[in-house]
């Protein structure tokens, strides 16, 4: 039986994505790593701060009374890896959405208004580009209150959103000139619907996949954080400080530098893949 | 050309003056001050500090003073590390960090362009679907964990390096920061390389150049490469700066005495001279390299050539 034609771009572009075997790979990944770290910490009897005095940096093993071993003090490695892993998708979720947000709005308006004041805007983007992200991320979360997963979010959120800005800009220069914009002018629509309704919809695609790698740089920018001691702190697992232990103690206990790494890497390594695949579905000319 | 250059360089003033402005603002909004964490701190020392230190002024003043001095190439007294200015402070880390940068920079460029010219010619071919694992695999292994991997592996496991510390002049200590550094930007650029090339390769020129009956080398050499370059260089100057400066994780995780740690002690200890130094560096340093690459740009590309 032949596969009924999707007739929406999006179900095309699905369509097309399913069909690469990475993207497949990739999606199930990112399923099961949020799946266990929804469920997984309700399959174990320990917490993530209780301290299991009998077991001290104990080594994984399925018959153990830790699956994936314990640190130093005899936390649950399996537990804490998981919550880390929901604070850092949680943080880098949220993060990504206010930086598109930003992005996409910035863009547009800076590709649309017409004369000097797109350029404008577009020159204060510059320079803020002139400073790594990384840079000011850490001056603002080494400056505001530490521990705070709001501030965290709002440093991430606050400088994620330049790239986004300067895509969206150029795809809404671009648009400008199509017919259907022009057609929408003649007919008197004010810009400001213009820009809701027919200049943001026809962004969707060169966004998305921008939003995908901004998940992945999100989750980096995190750990990245929690890792220099700016983050997420104590005794809230995240997996920039959970890798920080574990470099310490890469000496006598490996696996607690390795357990958090690990789930790190396939996140990162399953969202960049699924990045990679996104873009040749949108475009598959480039395929 | 020259007057092109000139013009530009002149251009970065105004730049950098903004960055810096946004930087103090920022700086001074936030809550606390330099002498917050040191303990029982009589109010009268605290007030003579703050004094001896211009805190006490207005901010515009502060911030004129600042500048002044800038002008001048002092970068103004480390609000913690007493007994040293910023300047020297500096002076005492950049080195450090700027070789590590270099050597990094080095790695990826002579591991990066290679692959990816080796990737870009044998297309969808086994070599190719090798490094395109080993790129992607490198590219979500971030700082903080290849550099600890290193260690457990060269350092520990076989013990052939040192596992971190610094002394002056120990180039061994710098092989595995090097390594984690360059690593994820060599897979970057064969990346870069490997797409652009491709493209390059299908252009009519490189076509006509081919049955013109050149070698496929000097199609290579003198043809494809040149322009194929273009987004490789546009990625490599601010690559360049921030491997020299914002080398901040691995430094700390080998234990490097370089400016990483300069801008996050600083900024926690409210050290607003040391925080604003190590900013007039970084950016003029990208600012700088940016430049650069522009014009690098006219010197590959003759349509871009600036009259």
């Amino acid at each position: 039986m032949p596969e009924p034609l999707p007739t929406s771009q999006a179900g095309r572009t699905l369509q097309r994505l399913l069909r690469r075997a990475d993207a497949r790979w990739a999606l199930l990944a990112l399923g099961l790593i949020g799946a266990l770290a929804l469920l997984g910490p309700l399959l174990s009897p320990w917490g993530t701060e209780t301290l299991d005095w009998r077991h001290l940096a104990q080594p994984p093993g399925l018959t153990a009374a830790h699956w994936l071993g314990t640190d130093r003090l005899g936390r649950d490695l399996y537990v804490r890896t998981l919550s880390a892993v929901r604070i850092s998708l949680l943080v880098s979720l949220l993060a990504s959405a206010l930086s598109l947000v930003i992005g996409v709005g910035f863009g547009a308006v800076a590709g649309f208004v017409p004369g000097r004041t797109g350029v404008w805007m577009m020159r204060f983007v510059d320079v803020l580009y002139s400073l790594p992200y990384l840079f000011i991320v850490i001056i603002l979360t080494a400056l505001l209150p530490r521990g705070s997963l709001t501030v965290l979010l709002l440093s991430l959120g606050a400088v994620g959103w330049l790239t986004t800005a300067r895509i969206v800009r150029g795809e809404t220069l671009a648009l400008k000139q199509r017919p259907f914009i022009e057609a929408a002018r003649a007919l008197g629509v004010p810009p400001a619907r213009i820009v809701v309704r027919h200049v943001v919809p026809n962004l969707l695609g060169p966004v998305l996949v921008y939003a995908t790698l901004t998940i992945a740089q999100m989750i980096l920018f995190e750990s990245f954080l929690s890792f220099l001691g700016l983050g997420v702190q104590e005794p809230r697992a995240s997996l920039g400080n959970l890798i920080f232990l574990g470099a310490q103690e890469l000496e006598s206990a490996t696996w607690i530098l390795l357990v958090p790494a690990g789930f790190l890497v396939a996140l990162l390594l399953a969202l960049n893949q699924l990045a990679d695949a996104l873009r040749d579905a949108l475009d598959p000319r480039a395929a | 050309m020259l007057s092109y250059a000139l013009r530009r360089l002149a251009g970065l003033l105004p730049t950098l003056l903004v960055i810096l402005t946004l930087s103090f603002a920022i700086l001074r909004s936030a809550p606390g001050g330099p002498f917050d964490q040191e303990q029982a701190l009589s109010p009268q020392v605290r007030a003579n500090l703050t004094r001896a230190y211009g805190l006490d002024q207005p901010w515009p003043r502060q911030y004129l003073h600042y500048l002044r001095g800038l002008a001048h190439g002092d970068f103004g007294p480390s609000l913690r590390a007493r007994d040293f200015t910023v300047r020297e402070l500096i002076a005492q880390g950049l080195p450090v960090s700027a070789t590590l940068g270099a050597c990094a920079f080095a790695l990826a460029l002579a591991l990066g362009l290679p692959c990816g010219i080796a990737a870009a010619l044998h297309a969808q071919r086994g070599t190719d679907r090798v490094l395109a694992v080993l790129s992607a695999l490198l590219l979500a292994l971030p700082s903080f964990v290849i550099g600890p991997l290193l260690a457990l592996l060269f350092g520990i496991g076989l013990g052939w390096l040192p596992v971190a510390g610094w002394q002056p002049g120990g180039g061994r200590f710098l092989i595995l920061p090097a390594l984690t550094l360059g690593l994820p930007v060599a897979a970057y650029l064969a990346r870069l390389m490997r797409a652009s090339l491709l493209e390059t390769l299908r252009a009519p020129f490189v076509r006509s150049a081919q049955a013109r009956g050149l070698g496929p080398l000097r199609v290579l050499w003198r043809h494809a490469l040149p322009p194929a370059l273009l987004p490789v260089v546009s990625y490599l100057g601010p690559t360049l700066a921030f491997l020299i400066t914002g080398s901040l994780v691995v430094e700390s995780v080998f234990g490097l005495p370089g400016t990483g740690r300069y801008l996050v002690q600083g900024a926690i200890d409210r050290d607003y001279p040391l925080v604003l130094g190590m900013i007039v560096v970084y950016a003029t340093l990208t600012l700088l390299l940016n430049l650069l690459v522009d014009l690098a740009y006219g010197w590959l590309d003759p349509r871009v050539r600036h009259a």
